[in-house]
C-alpha cells in the first residue's frame, strides 16, 4: 500500500478518538489500561503531591537560611559551630534508615511479618540515632550560647534543621504505628497503602537532609 | 500503531504510584533488593564525594560550592530514581515533580534575588549612625 505514514496515524487516531470519552476504554495518559486507576495509585499519587508541597514549604526555610546565613550579629559562624564528623554520622544513619525502609517495603510485598518487623525496627533505630545526634548537637550549641536567639543566622539554622528534625520525629511515631498495625491487622490492602505513604515520606526526608548537609553544613563551613 | 501498542513497546502501559513495589505473585525480590543496594551504593559514593570536596584543597577554591551543589542534586536524583521509583512511565509523577521544582526555584532564587537587591539599596545601620553624627 502506498498510503503515507502520516495518513495512517491520523486514521488510527480518528478511530480511537471517540473511545477516549468512554472511561472503560480510555488509553489517554493517566488513565492506564482500563478504567479508573486502582486505589494504591491514587493514594500514592496524592501523597506524592503532598510531599512536593511539603518540599515547597521547606524551600521557604532554605530561602530564609540562604538570606540570613551571613547575618551573624557578631556571634559565632558556621565554621566555628558545626562538627562535620557528627554531620557525617547523622547522614549515614538517615541514609541507611532510608535503605532499610525500602527493604521493609519489599518484605511487605512478600507478606513476611518477621522480615517486615525486623526491617522496620532497624529503620526506626537508625532514625532515632539520627534524632539523638541532632538533639545533642542542638543542646551543645545552646549550651555554648549559640541558641536560636543569638543571631539571624542561628534563628534560620534552628528553624530549618529543627523543622526537618520535627518531621523525623513525626515519622518515627508513624513508623511505630505502622509496626503495630502490621502486627495487629496483618497485610491488609489499606495498611499496605499506608506503608507506601510512610516509605515515600521517609525517603523524602532523606532527600531534604541531602540539601541540608550540602548547603548548610558543607558549604556553610567551607566559606 | 495504536496507543496501547506504543505503551506496551515502551514496557509499561500501567500507571505506577511513586514508591510502588510489585506485590504477591508479581514480586521480584532479588531485582527489587538489587535496586535498593545500587541506590544505597551510589548515595554513599556521592556523600563521600561531597564531604571530601568540602575539605580538600585539590579543587579550585571558587568551584567547590558549585561542585557541592552538583553532587547534592545528583544524590537527590539517585534517591528519586532508586528509592522513590520516580520514572517516566505514562503517569503524572514526573510532571508533579517538575512543578514542585519550579516552585522551589521561584521561592529560593526569588528570595535571594530580592533580598540581595534590598541589602544593596538599603543604608546599613552603621552608615546611618555615621550620617547622624
Amino acid at each position: 500500500m502506498s498510503v503515507p505514514a502520516t495518513n495512517l496515524r491520523s486514521a488510527d487516531e480518528a478511530l480511537e478518538l471517540p473511545r477516549i470519552g468512554v472511561l472503560e476504554h480510555a488509553h489517554a495518559t493517566g488513565h492506564g489500561d482500563a478504567g479508573p486507576a486502582p486505589k494504591s495509585i491514587v493514594v500514592g499519587y496524592g501523597f506524592w503531591v503532598f510531599l512536593l508541597s511539603d518540599i515547597v514549604m521547606f524551600s521557604a526555610f532554605f530561602a530564609s537560611y540562604a538570606v540570613l546565613g551571613t547575618s551573624l550579629a557578631g556571634g559565632p559562624g558556621p565554621a566555628q559551630l558545626f562538627d562535620l564528623t557528627n554531620v557525617a554520622i547523622e547522614t549515614g544513619c538517615l541514609l541507611l534508615s532510608s535503605f532499610f525502609c525500602g527493604l521493609a517495603g519489599i518484605a511487605v510485598a512478600r507478606r513476611s511479618q518477621s522480615l517486615t518487623q525486623a526491617a522496620l525496627l532497624v529503620t526506626g533505630l537508625l532514625g532515632a540515632a539520627f534524632l539523638i545526634l541532632e538533639l545533642r548537637e542542638f543542646g551543645e550549641l545552646i549550651a555554648h550560647g549559640a541558641g536560636p536567639s543569638r543571631s539571624a543566622f542561628l534563628s534560620a539554622f534552628f528553624a530549618l534543621v529543627g523543622c526537618h528534625g520535627a518531621h523525623v520525629t513525626a515519622g518515627l511515631l508513624w513508623l511505630g504505628t505502622m509496626m503495630a498495625q502490621f502486627y495487629a491487622k496483618g497485610f491488609r490492602p489499606d495498611i499496605s497503602r499506608r506503608y507506601l505513604c510512610f516509605s515515600l515520606f521517609w525517603h523524602a526526608l532523606d532527600i531534604i537532609w541531602v540539601a541540608i548537609f550540602s548547603l548548610v553544613y558543607l558549604i556553610g563551613t567551607h566559606t | 500503531m495504536s496507543r496501547q501498542a506504543i505503551a506496551s513497546e515502551r514496557g509499561s502501559g500501567h500507571d505506577v504510584a511513586p514508591g510502588y513495589t510489585r506485590e504477591g505473585e508479581d514480586a521480584h525480590v532479588v531485582a527489587d533488593v538489587r535496586g535498593y543496594v545500587i541506590g544505597l551504593a551510589l548515595a554513599i559514593l556521592l556523600t563521600i564525594a561531597s564531604f571530601w570536596a568540602a575539605r580538600t584543597h585539590e579543587i579550585y577554591e571558587p568551584g567547590i560550592q558549585a561542585a557541592l551543589v552538583t553532587l547534592a542534586i545528583a544524590q537527590m536524583g539517585i534517591h528519586l530514581v532508586f528509592f522513590l521509583h520516580i520514572t517516566t512511565a505514562p503517569d503524572n509523577n514526573v510532571l508533579a515533580l517538575a512543578f514542585g521544582v519550579l516552585i522551589v526555584g521561584f521561592v529560593v532564587f526569588g528570595s535571594l534575588w530580592i533580598m540581595t537587591h534590598l541589602n544593596h539599596m538599603t543604608v546599613s545601620m552603621d552608615q546611618m549612625m555615621q550620617m547622624q553624627r
